[in-house]
């Protein structure tokens, strides 16, 4: 239950800082990913404040939390990667933000999320492992 | 540069730092949004609980955010086949290369990962093309 708390907590946080920083707004997503349009580089900044966080709090925490990293760069890797950013420079969303935009009330951000889960039920059915973590 | 907001932005970005390295400290937890939703709706595993918190947590986020301040209206011109489309993309990339921008962006790179940082190399050059095709070749409005 503590953890359950703790987890909600910590969804909120996460989603707060999603909209102060204009990520629930799919076009705000897509003027970053358009180079060669107007570019907007705010996304730049937000992935550039939470990396600043976790990248000097997170190597001594996982050095007490006992937590396995697959290393291993293949075409998994890869391919899964490039079809998620097709995905995303398509609509604007990404998991996150799609999951706080449902409060846009916008068919758009429910139809997208249904078809992400969709996409997720394809990936078990093809045989692709699920999550460790 | 179109609508820049480089303080908010950046604010917005070191709360989501905080809001991941919460989730390690406290639960052990990666926050990474595609893989904590598989886990709960897709593939239940027996730890659902703090799964379903995180992800009410989020949505309940932009709840609270719209009371007050305006939601961001739909895209007009933007069809649902291709938020469809997008939703399945994202749904099956995420599963193939196991993260998001959340798992390999935020906490991938915060554990000096190669790895997640090829995924995130890879992910945004794909989705700048995706953008490049759809918005200036296709010309469809989003």
């Amino acid at each position: 239950m503590r953890l359950s708390i703790s987890a909600f907590g910590a969804g909120l946080l996460f989603g707060i800082g999603l909209w102060l920083s204009g990520m629930a707004n799919p076009r705000k997503v897509l003027d970053f990913l358009d180079v060669t349009g107007a570019w907007d580089a705010s996304l730049l900044l937000v992935m550039g404040g939470a990396v600043a966080v976790t990248f000097f709090a997170f190597p001594p925490l996982l050095k007490i939390k006992s937590l396995k990293f697959p290393k291993e760069i293949d075409w998994r890797l890869v391919l899964g990667a490039a079809i998620f950013g097709l995905g995303w420079g398509l609509g604007g969303y990404c998991p996150g933000p799609a999951l706080t935009a449902l409060a846009n009330l916008s068919a758009e951000a429910f139809v997208f999320v249904g078809a992400m889960v969709a996409g997720g039920l394809f990936a078990k059915i093809a045989g692709i492992p699920g999550p460790g973590r | 540069m179109n609508n820049f907001t480089p303080l908010a932005s950046l604010a917005g970005g070191v709360l989501i730092g905080l809001a991941a390295l919460w989730l390690l400290a406290v639960n052990g937890r990666i926050a990474g949004v595609s893989t904590i939703l598989h886990g709960l709706v897709v593939q239940p595993s027996e730890d659902r609980a703090w799964r379903a918190a995180f992800v009410a947590g989020l949505v309940a986020a932009g709840f609270a955010w719209t009371l007050f301040a305006s939601p961001n209206p739909p895209r007009e011109g933007f069809s649902l086949g291709w938020a469809a489309l997008a939703g399945l993309l994202v749904g099956y990339g995420t599963r193939l290369g196991s993260g998001c921008t959340s798992g390999h962006g935020v906490c991938g790179l915060g554990r000096r990962s190669l790895r997640s940082l090829v995924a995130v190399c890879v992910f945004m050059a794909t989705g700048m093309i995706a953008v490049f095709i759809s918005r200036h070749l296709l010309e469809i409005p989003s």
